[in-house]
């Protein structure tokens, strides 16, 4: 690991002040994604600005329809927490199947957004619940915030707060992990509110994105047999020594058909 | 450089490191705590599974000056004098070990799990111990003796 400074924020507004001073620092939360980057030299960050302790980034709560969970909260929390369990069990599943426990007991929902690795799960729920992400400058709606491979709106000294779910009427996550990394080689989030209804696949593409064609079905009809005409556009899809973009695209539909036959509510 | 006060295995320590040290470097070249491993280096593996304020963690995946302030148990803390804890017991009689690089880590690990989950199926167990690698392949054992620890601390 190339040397950083390490500086530990107390504050929101000393963690944003320490971000904008300086171009090439990087925040530092739980640091399951980041740590090992920087071990394997991919990333040289100047400073590491550890906002891990600042109270404000944590906690959940459900209020008035909405579920908010601050951008430090770890995928254990989330996992294991009643109110999560309560509003949106299929996010409470989410994060029980990200990683391993040990990577579940420091990684944070926030540092999993802001990475966007292509086969991270949170990225798939965030986008097919709609959800906005709240910033220290701005609120991002989920159509707007992921930008594929590794890229979000998140601009220069911004960081995000935490992240607002609406609460859907029913909802379910699958996916179909590498036997070997863990990693969803495709998982589905699909949730319905009111006549809307959303198919976010991760892990098959360059980053996650909405089965438009499978929402349209699944909203006249929300059963299985509705996407068994459909097939996902393989085009842009990941190839690699794991699988084909066919192969990917049609485990998309299988995680799909799945998910729907799970739905549940709260 | 950083200044680290910790305490490790009940015991308070204070080092000063460089802000990239690992935590698995703190504890094994400096508090010279050589129980806890790294094998892959990579965070996959669980090796080098310690707790942290009670909680498992790759020690090889977090900074040392992360850990200031907390509370470390590493391998060597788990036995009481000659007693060893239920789950150091239960790998010990059910021969849950091959060559033995990755027991201190899964018996961390498991440690961990058993306390969220005091009476796992196969099918918990399996999903607890996904962040831990056992090169030998010696799972089957590994099963046995989270489940005979199990028994043994719910008496």
């Amino acid at each position: 690991m190339h040397t950083f400074s390490y500086v530990k924020a107390t504050t929101l507004k000393q963690a944003g002040e320490l971000l904008a001073a300086n171009a090439d620092a990087k925040l530092l939360s739980g640091g399951m994604t980041l740590i090992p980057t920087m071990k394997a030299r991919l990333a040289q960050p100047s400073h590491l600005i550890d906002i891990g302790g600042i109270a404000e980034l944590s906690g959940i709560e459900a209020k008035d329809g909405k579920l908010t969970i601050g951008a430090a909260t770890k995928h254990v929390e989330v996992a294991k927490s009643a109110v999560v369990k309560k509003a949106i069990p299929a996010l409470a599943y989410l994060a029980s199947q990200i990683g391993d426990p040990q990577v579940r007991n420091r990684g944070t929902i926030g540092g999993s957004l802001a990475n966007n690795d292509p086969a991270a799960d949170y990225p798939s729920a965030v986008l097919s619940l709609g959800a906005t992400i709240v910033t220290n400058k701005r609120e991002i709606a989920a159509d707007d915030f992921f930008q594929g491979l590794f890229s979000t709106a998140l601009g220069a000294g911004e960081m995000i707060v935490k992240v607002v779910f609406p609460v859907p009427a029913k909802a379910a996550y699958e996916k179909f992990p590498h036997p070997a990394s863990g990693f969803a080689m495709a998982g589905s989030f699909v949730s319905q509110r009111g006549k809307d209804v959303r198919v976010a696949i991760t892990g098959a593409g360059p980053g996650v994105f909405r089965w438009k064609d499978a929402e349209a079905a699944l909203g006249k009809k929300l059963a299985a047999a509705s996407v068994e005409g459909l097939s996902v556009d393989a085009t842009d899809l990941n190839e690699d020594m794991h699988g084909t973009k066919e192969y990917r695209a049609n485990l998309a539909k299988v995680m799909t058909k799945r998910a729907v036959g799970k739905l549940s509510g709260k | 450089m950083a200044k680290v006060e910790l305490k490790i295995n009940g015991k308070a320590h204070s080092y000063d490191v460089e802000d990239r040290t690992l935590l698995v470097n703190l504890i094994r070249d400096h508090a010279q705590l050589t129980g806890t491993h790294v094998g892959c280096d990579t965070s996959q593996c669980g090796a080098c599974t310690v707790h942290m304020n009670g909680v498992a963690v790759k020690s090889c995946t977090v900074l040392a000056v992360q850990a200031s302030g907390a509370d470390i148990t590493t391998i060597e803390g788990m036995a009481k004098g000659d007693k060893l804890h239920p789950v150091q017991q239960a790998f010990t009689e059910c021969h849950a070990l091959q060559c033995g690089f990755c027991t201190p880590g899964m018996i961390m690990a498991v440690t961990g799990f058993l306390k969220d989950n005091p009476k796992p199926t196969d099918e918990e167990i399996y999903h607890g111990l996904e962040g831990n690698i056992c090169r030998c392949t010696g799972y089957i054992n590994i099963v046995k003796a989270v489940k005979q620890a199990s028994k043994a601390m719910a008496k």
